[in-house]
C-alpha cells in the first residue's frame, strides 16, 4: 500500500507568542519549527501500514524552503520520498487552495503511474486548526474520508485496491470503520507512539529524495484579516503557603467549593 | 436563521458543549445574520411566531422529551429531528447531506467545536460551497474571532458566503437559559444515499466511552504532570481524585512517556475540560495544555515554581513539592471526616 502523509512545518511554541509586524502572523523568530502531533502520528501509523503490505511511505508538505527540514525529519523515522511544494507565504493560502494543491499532486503522480492507496493527514494543524482541510482533499478527489482516526489495519476490502480497517474515538466509545481505498483519513494523536529516529534512520534521511514543485497562486485564499492576542491577564492568584503546611487551607477552599464527596 | 446542529449522548440528553453553542448562537444571532451579504435581509424560512432571533436545533436520532424540554429552555424554537434507519450507525456524509436539506440559503449554520461538530460543518460546508471557520469564540460587527495557535492568539475573519459554517469553540460561552419556548418538532425522514453511507462505522464500542466522558463530566478534575516523577508516582493525586469523586486529566508529557493513557490527557489533542475545580499538580502550563482547562471555574496549582504559567494563572496556589502537598491534604480530609 502506498501511502502521501500530509504534513505542516509549524513554530514549536510553548508559552504566549507575540504578532509579527503587519499582525497577520505570528513573530516566529527565535521559535523551533516542529510538526503538529496528530501528523506525527499519522507518519506512524503511515509507516507501520507500508511496512504490513510492503508499500512506500511520501511525506508532503506545502510551506516554505525550510519545511524540507520536516520532511526529513519524516524521512528519518522510516518515510522513503518527500515533496515540497515551495511558497514563501504558506499563511496566504486558505483551507481550500491547501486541499487543491494536494489533490493535484495526488491526481499528477496518479498519471505517471505512482497511485497512493491512502492519504494520511492530523485531523487539524496546531496552528491553524481548521479541521477541514482532509475533508476538503477527499471531495476534490472524490475519495471517502474518515477523521479522529487513531489505528489502522489493513483488510481486503472490497474494491481492487483493498480497505482498510480504521479505529477512531467517538463520543460515545471507540468507533470502527471499514473503507474502501483510494481514502483519504484524518488522524488523532493517541493511537500510536511515534518512533524517535535512529542514527542511520538522520544518515538515510539526509539521502532521501525530495521533489521540489513551485507552489501556484493561492485560488479562494486565506480568509484572515489579522491575528489579535488575548488581553493580558494578569495574576490573581492567592498563595495559600509552602509545602504540607498549606494543606488544612487547601482543603477549606475544597469544602467552600462544596467538591468533597 | 440560525440553525444549530444538537449533539445528544446515549441517554438523549442535550450534550454541554452543545448547550454552550445554542447559548451562543441566540446570544449573537443578531450579529451573525447582520454579517450575512446585505445584512441577511434574503433570510429565508423564517418560521411565523416564533421569537426573532432564537435559533433553530437540528437533531439526528433519538430525540428524548429531555432534550426537548432542555432545548425549549435554553430559548430554540424548532428542532428539525431527522431520522432514517439506517443513519443509527454514523456516517458523516449522511448526516452532512441530512442537515444540507434543511438549511437555509442564507443564515448562520454551526456546532460545537467537537471533532463531530468539526467534521460535520466542514462536510456540510464542501457540500454548499461556503467556507467554514472552527472553535470561534467571539462575533461582532466587524467579523467572527476564532482560536487559533491552541487559543494563545485569535483570528478575525469574515466568511464571505449567503451561508455562514461555523463551530463554536468549547466553552466560548456558558450555557444559559432564557423564556421557555415550547419548540415545534419538525421530524424528516431522510433518503440517505449509497455513496453518502460508504463511510458509516461498523461498529461502536459504548463501554470504551468512559474513558473520557469521565474527564469532560467530573466536577472535579486533578491534574498531573511531569512533576509526578514516573509511572510509579500517582499514588497521592489518584487518592485525591477518589477524596472528590473526580477524575485524574494529566499533561501530554506524562502520556507521551506512556506513564497514563491517553484518554487522559487534557489539551489541545487531548480533552477540553469545564469543571468545578482544577488541581494541576505539577503541571507548568504548556499552552497546549492550558487551551484544554480554559473552562475550569476554579484553578488551583500545586507546583515547585512560584513563576511557573499555571500558578500565575490561578485562582489558589501551593508551592511545594506536589507529592508531599497533595499527601497532606489527602491526609487532612481524611482527618476531617474523622
Amino acid at each position: 500500500m502506498n501511502i502521501l502523509v500530509c504534513i505542516k512545518r509549524i513554530p514549536d511554541i510553548a508559552g504566549q507568542v507575540t504578532l509579527d509586524g503587519a499582525e497577520t502572523g505570528i513573530d516566529e523568530s527565535g521559535l523551533g519549527h516542529t510538526m503538529s502531533s496528530h501528523e506525527e502520528c499519522a507518519v506512524e501509523l503511515a509507516i507501520q501500514t507500508a511496512a504490513a503490505t510492503g508499500g512506500k511511505v511520501t511525506v508532503l508538505t506545502l510551506g516554505p524552503a525550510e519545511a524540507v527540514e520536516q520532511l526529513r525529519a519524516a524521512a528519518a523515522v522510516g518515510a522513503n520520498d518527500g515533496i515540497l511544494i515551495e511558497t514563501a507565504d504558506p499563511d496566504a493560502f486558505g483551507p481550500e487552495d491547501i486541499a487543491q494543491v494536494i489533490a493535484d499532486v495526488v491526481r499528477d503522480r496518479a498519471e505517471q503511474g505512482q497511485e497512493f492507496d491512502l492519504v494520511l493527514l492530523g485531523n487539524d494543524a496546531a496552528d491553524t486548526g481548521d479541521f477541514q482541510v482532509p475533508i476538503r482533499l477527499a471531495y476534490e478527489l472524490e475519495y471517502p474520508v474518515l477523521t479522529s482516526i487513531q489505528t489502522l489495519s489493513p483488510t481486503d476490502g472490497s474494491a481492487a485496491s483493498g480497505g482498510i480497517e480504521a479505529r477512531g474515538i467517538g463520543p460515545a466509545g471507540a468507533e470502527l470503520f471499514s473503507v474502501d481505498l483510494p481514502a483519504v483519513i484524518a488522524v488523532q494523536e493517541g493511537g500510536v507512539d511515534p518512533r524517535y529516529p535512529s542514527i542511520t534512520g538522520r544518515m538515510k534521511a539526509k539521502k532521501a529524495p525530495i521533489a521540489e514543485y513551485d507552489a501556484p497562486d493561492p485560488g479562494a485564499g486565506n480568509p484572515r484579516m489579522r491575528l489579535e492576542l488575548p488581553p493580558e491577564k494578569t495574576s490573581a492568584v492567592t498563595i495559600l503557603g509552602e509545602g504540607p503546611d498549606a494543606a488544612p487551607a487547601l482543603v477549606d477552599v475544597l469544602e467552600e467549593i462544596g467538591v468533597l464527596r | 436563521m440560525t440553525l444549530v446542529f444538537v449533539e445528544t449522548d446515549e441517554t438523549g440528553a442535550v450534550q454541554l458543549t452543545s448547550a454552550e453553542a445554542v447559548t451562543f448562537a441566540r446570544i449573537h444571532a443578531a450579529t451573525l445574520t447582520s454579517l450575512l451579504p446585505d445584512g441577511g435581509a434574503a433570510t429565508s424560512r423564517e418560521v411565523s411566531g416564533t421569537p426573532s432571533g432564537s435559533p433553530e436545533g437540528v437533531v439526528v436520532g433519538p430525540l428524548s422529551d429531555a432534550a426537548v424540554d432542555e432545548l425549549g429552555r435554553l430559548g430554540v424554537s424548532v428542532i428539525h429531528h431527522l431520522q432514517h434507519p439506517d443513519l443509527e450507525e454514523y456516517s458523516a456524509a449522511a448526516w452532512a447531506q441530512a442537515i444540507v436539506d434543511i438549511a437555509p440559503e442564507s443564515g448562520t449554520l454551526l456546532a460545537s467545536g467537537t471533532p463531530r461538530g468539526m467534521e460535520l460543518m466542514a462536510h456540510v460546508a464542501v457540500r454548499t460551497g461556503e467556507r467554514m471557520a472552527a472553535n470561534v469564540i467571539a462575533v461582532d460587527e466587524e467579523g467572527l474571532l476564532r482560536q487559533v495557535y491552541g487559543g494563545t492568539a485569535f483570528e478575525r475573519l469574515r466568511l464571505d458566503g449567503d451561508l455562514q459554517v461555523l463551530t463554536v469553540a468549547g466553552h466560548a460561552c456558558s450555557p444559559e437559559e432564557t423564556a421557555p419556548t415550547t419548540p415545534q418538532i419538525y421530524d424528516y425522514e431522510l433518503e440517505v444515499t449509497e455513496e453518502d453511507l460508504r463511510t458509516r462505522a461498523t461498529r461502536t464500542e459504548a463501554e470504551a466511552a468512559d474513558d473520557t466522558s469521565g474527564l469532560t463530566q467530573a466536577r472535579a478534575v486533578v491534574g498531573a504532570g511531569r512533576g509526578v516523577g514516573s509511572e510509579n508516582g500517582f499514588v497521592e493525586v489518584l487518592e485525591l481524585v477518589d477524596h472528590l469523586d473526580g477524575a485524574l486529566g494529566v499533561s501530554r508529557v506524562v502520556t507521551g512517556l506512556g506513564w497514563r493513557p491517553h484518554a487522559e490527557q487534557v489539551g489541545q489533542t487531548g480533552s477540553r475540560i469545564s469543571p468545578d475545580v482544577y488541581i494541576a499538580c505539577g503541571i507548568s502550563g504548556a499552552i497546549q495544555h492550558m487551551a484544554g482547562i480554559e473552562g475550569a471555574k476554579t484553578l488551583i496549582a500545586i507546583n515547585t515554581d512560584e513563576e511557573a504559567t499555571m500558578v500565575q494563572r490561578a485562582d489558589y496556589a501551593i508551592i511545594g513539592d506536589l507529592h508531599e502537598v497533595v499527601g497532606a491534604v489527602n491526609e487532612e480530609i481524611r482527618n476531617r471526616r474523622g
